[in-house]
């Protein structure tokens, strides 16, 4: 009896009887959520452009955020490290393709995935050796991303919003929007859509696969980023991110492989999930439930759903 | 019988010839020695029996497999590795054997990925759907609607092309094609496993895109009737080599040509 009413009733009664805790809760959940969005973002915009589930991208964010930090640390100033470090992208976007897209052209989906494992370790190894191993501090500050806190007081008590995630929160948001809008109506996001469905018909119609996987990987560089710089502004920029970029996993599984909205929509539900999960429930399981809540709900949902919220879902007639 | 290279009623000058053409995969000869022409304006025929090298012959044509001899010159231009987006853009477009489509995209996106070589304003433009952009879309949208009008597939427009019966996936493969504005149109087997009556209706459209718009064809195709209504002129090719070449009437009582699809007594 006592632990169903812990598990039943008494979250609830905290949530009404300390509304401004629950607003509070949300919130930091939705800014997790936004952040691991933009990962899953990464994810999706290859998957869909080249159909490979590339492994590696948790390690581009770590690699973008890196070559930033140690530009700057290096003297270069903040505004032409970011540019330096979006060429640095483009230059990883060719290599990819070149190396190791361009040789295994039609070779099975699981070639492809092993690859961007090698692409993984490649980069873990190539970033240590130039950057050094050790922890960094993102130039939050350089980048003009603000710092502080506003306190609102509501329901009896006080939200703190840290402009941080604030700025974060905006920044992903007008991101995913143009992201979306590129994919849905313009020449080369159709392009992208057609080589995800079919290589060949794609080839057929003029479609360079090539040009296609530089844009794709390279796009997906920039958001990487962005993460990173986001990520990193909030903790440090250190290989452990890779790990926080592995909760893109549930986050594609909830919101569907192919799609851009169910990246955002599932960033959030994971995000929010698990913040709660932790502060109400956390408890009863001796806390700590945050690392493995979402893995758990992407499970529960792949019973259901499998192709996701807004996964296309694709016909095959026998 | 008439030897296969004897020259025959010309239509047009030949907008793609191919010269001793071969093709091996490590020991396998698909193609040996094959030569023909395409001319301008014209609707050529490739048949023969199974596995005698047909597909593998537009596959060459259209840049996925080089030719391991031989060359193939394309509106007077001749090029020893053609790569399917470029024979795309200098104007080749084709259907496949098993329909190709973008299955989760609908019907009138399948036809505008079609319009992608002809799309040129900015990406930037293109982002915020405004200016000149928006006016190229709009203008290929309404070329789209045309070719969508002429197939009779209006009422598929919004269908993802993955729920469509394979009749109707051919024809918006066929869309999508005839949204490049080819000059030489490659149809593989376009009326493989449709009913009689979608089978006129295909001959009706391919007919109609050769003489109102001048489209070169190239076609493969089983069904004898049809190619014998629908050619000018039949190359025959069997076990990877040409064994005739004509128009529809001399292929027909070629004696070669008739042991190709009889069998010959031994």
């Amino acid at each position: 009896m006592d632990v169903l009413y812990k598990i039943f009733i008494e979250p609830f009664a905290l949530m009404g009887s300390a509304p401004d805790l629950l607003v509070q809760t949300v919130w930091e959940g939705l800014v997790a959520g936004v952040l691991y969005a933009l990962i899953a973002l990464g994810f999706v915009l290859i998957f869909k452009a080249s159909g490979v589930f590339n492994f590696a991208q948790g390690i581009m964010v770590v690699f973008a955020a890196l070559t930033l930090v140690g530009l700057h640390e290096k003297g270069v100033p903040a505004w032409l490290a970011v540019i330096l470090a979006l060429v640095v992208m483009f230059g990883l976007a060719l290599t990819i393709e070149r190396v190791v897209l361009r040789p295994l052209v039609n070779q099975p989906d699981i070639i492809l995935f092993m690859a961007t494992f090698g692409i993984t370790y490649f980069l873990i190894g190539f970033g240590e050796s130039v950057f050094g191993g050790n922890p960094k501090v993102m130039i939050a500050d350089e980048l003009y991303l603000p710092r502080g806190v506003t306190d609102v007081e509501m329901l009896g008590g006080r939200v703190s919003f840290q402009h941080l995630d604030v700025a974060a929160a905006i920044i992903a948001s007008v991101m995913i929007a143009a992201l979306a809008v590129f994919f849905q109506y313009t020449r080369i996001g159709r392009a992208l859509r057609a080589v995800a469905d079919s290589h060949k018909a794609a080839l057929s119609v003029g479609i360079s696969l090539n040009q296609i996987w530089v844009i794709v990987w390279f796009t997906a560089g920039v958001v990487a980023l962005v993460t990173g710089i986001m990520w990193g502004a909030r903790s440090d920029v250190s290989f452990a991110l890779e790990v926080i970029a592995l909760k893109a996993l549930p986050v594609l599984i909830l919101g569907g492989f192919t799609s851009i909205p169910g990246a955002i929509v599932g960033g959030l539900i994971i995000g929010v999930g698990e913040k709660i999960g932790e502060f109400y429930w956390g408890g009863l399981l001796g806390g700590g439930i945050e690392t493995w809540l979402a893995y758990f709900i992407a499970l529960a949902f792949l019973l259901f759903r499998p192709q996701g919220l807004f996964g296309e879902k694709i016909i095959e007639r026998i | 019988m008439r030897a296969p290279d004897t020259p025959v009623i010309v239509k047009g000058e030949a907008l793609l010839a191919v010269e001793n053409v071969s093709l091996r995969f490590g020991g396998v000869k698909a193609l040996t020695d094959v030569s023909f022409d395409i001319r301008k304006g014209e609707v050529r025929a490739i048949i023969g029996p199974n596995g005698a090298g047909k597909t593998s012959m537009l596959n060459c044509i259209n840049g996925f497999y080089h030719p391991s001899e031989g060359r193939i010159t394309f509106k007077g231009e001749t090029r020893r590795r053609m790569r399917p987006f470029e024979a795309a853009r200098g104007g080749i477009g084709r259907t496949f054997q098993n329909v190709a489509l973008f299955k989760g995209m609908t019907t009138l996106d399948n036809i505008m990925a079609g319009r992608f070589l002809k799309m040129r304003s900015g990406f930037f433009w293109q982002l915020l759907r405004y200016g000149p952009a928006m006016r190229e879309e709009v203008e290929h949208r309404r070329f789209v609607e045309d070719i969508i009008d002429f197939l009779q597939i209006q009422h598929i427009r919004k269908t993802p092309v993955g729920k469509l019966p394979y009749g109707l996936q051919k024809r918006v493969e066929l869309g999508r094609a005839l949204a490049m504005e080819p000059e030489l149109l490659l149809l593989d087997e376009p009326m493989a496993g449709m009913n009689l009556e979608e089978k006129e209706d295909m001959s009706r459209f391919i007919l109609d895109v050769n003489q109102q718009y001048g489209t070169t064809i190239a076609l493969i195709e089983h069904d004898m009737g049809v190619v014998m209504d629908l050619s000018d002129r039949v190359v025959v090719l069997e076990y990877g080599r040409k064994i005739a070449d004509g128009t529809p009437e001399e292929v027909k009582r070629d004696q070669r040509v008739i042991d190709a699809y009889l069998g010959v007594a031994h």
